[in-house]
């Protein structure tokens, strides 16, 4: 049987590798807060930012993409992502990822260019509070500070010892996306968790 | 931990790259007129010098782009990173002692 002939009724209900883990991240001191943002649309765009299918993507996505590296645009619902030089990560409400890709594959036509749905690839986790970057800092060598990494900044780098994207949504309010590999979410939740441990201050 | 400077993202740590071996090795015209020896030598035979030398790498955990870099193999430095397609630059510089 293939996937048409199954009615949407009947398909499994997606489940997030961070299932169930909310409680542990509530159990982290107040100085951080932990939540995860469940099934993100997420595309990975491929085309030449200098040529004819940028204008028309951008016409889609309601902004240019971001060509400084690693930095990020915020459009609407759409968050854009800069991972390389031809290549973006643009986020997307949930559900919303088909008719996306659908326009961008249009908007790229028969020139060079690609466009994937890789939502299940990355869970995201937002994480805010005073003390998130000291969080980060425990595993992690980019320099948080807002003025080397302001508001709009996306950096892919290893957090102990695991690749993800950080995306800095705020920087008064330290206020950070974390995207890392489904396959490492769970490593990734209990070692923030555990890093967290020695935030509490006072002892 | 060493930092290297990826062209594209800045200086990051080490760890996020991989070696991918001599830069600037071309890949021969007529492949099929070369001899067994002559197709080892391109496959196997790599300079091996004290001192500066031009090596490929990836910025592995990052923006996964290979990009060149001199390096001084006798001190791990990193001399010069350029991008694929930019020639190699003049560094005017002796090998390390």
């Amino acid at each position: 049987m293939t996937a048409e002939h199954v009615s949407p009724s009947k398909l499994p209900m997606p489940l997030s590798p961070l299932d169930g883990w909310q409680a542990a991240f509530d159990a982290l001191p107040d100085v951080v807060a932990v939540s995860e943002i469940t099934f993100t649309a997420q595309l990975n765009l491929r085309v030449d930012p200098s040529g004819a299918a940028a204008g028309a993507v951008a016409k889609v996505l309601g902004s240019a993409l971001p060509v400084q590296p690693c930095t990020s645009t915020r459009s609407g619902d759409f968050l854009l992502l800069w991972l390389g030089p031809d290549e973006w990560l643009i986020l997307a409400p949930e559900g919303a990822g088909l008719e996306l890709e659908t326009a961008l594959r249009e908007a790229i036509g028969d020139g060079p260019g690609a466009v994937t749905d890789v939502s299940a690839q990355r869970s995201t986790l937002a994480l805010s509070g005073p003390a998130s970057r000291e969080l980060l800092a425990k595993g992690c060598s980019i320099d948080l500070h807002p003025k080397v990494s302001p508001t709009g900044t996306c950096v892919q780098t290893l957090v102990a010892q695991t690749g993800i994207i950080i995306v800095v949504r705020d920087e008064t309010a330290s206020d950070f996306l974390l995207l890392v590999r489904a396959s490492f979410a769970q490593y990734f939740a209990a070692w923030l968790i555990d890093a967290g441990v020695e935030l509490t201050g006072g002892c | 931990m060493q930092l290297i400077s990826c062209p594209w993202c800045g200086p990051r740590e080490e760890a996020e790259y991989h070696y991918g071996g001599q830069a600037h090795v071309a890949y021969p015209h007529e492949v099929g007129a070369l001899s067994d020896a002559d197709w080892a030598h391109y496959l196997f035979f790599r300079d091996n010098p004290r001192g500066p030398f031009a090596e490929r790498w990836v910025h592995a955990a990052g923006c996964r782009r290979w990009f060149n870099a001199v390096r001084d193999t006798g001190t791990h430095e990193i001399l010069a990173v350029y991008r694929i397609g930019e020639p190699q630059p003049e560094l005017g510089r002796q090998a390390s002692r």
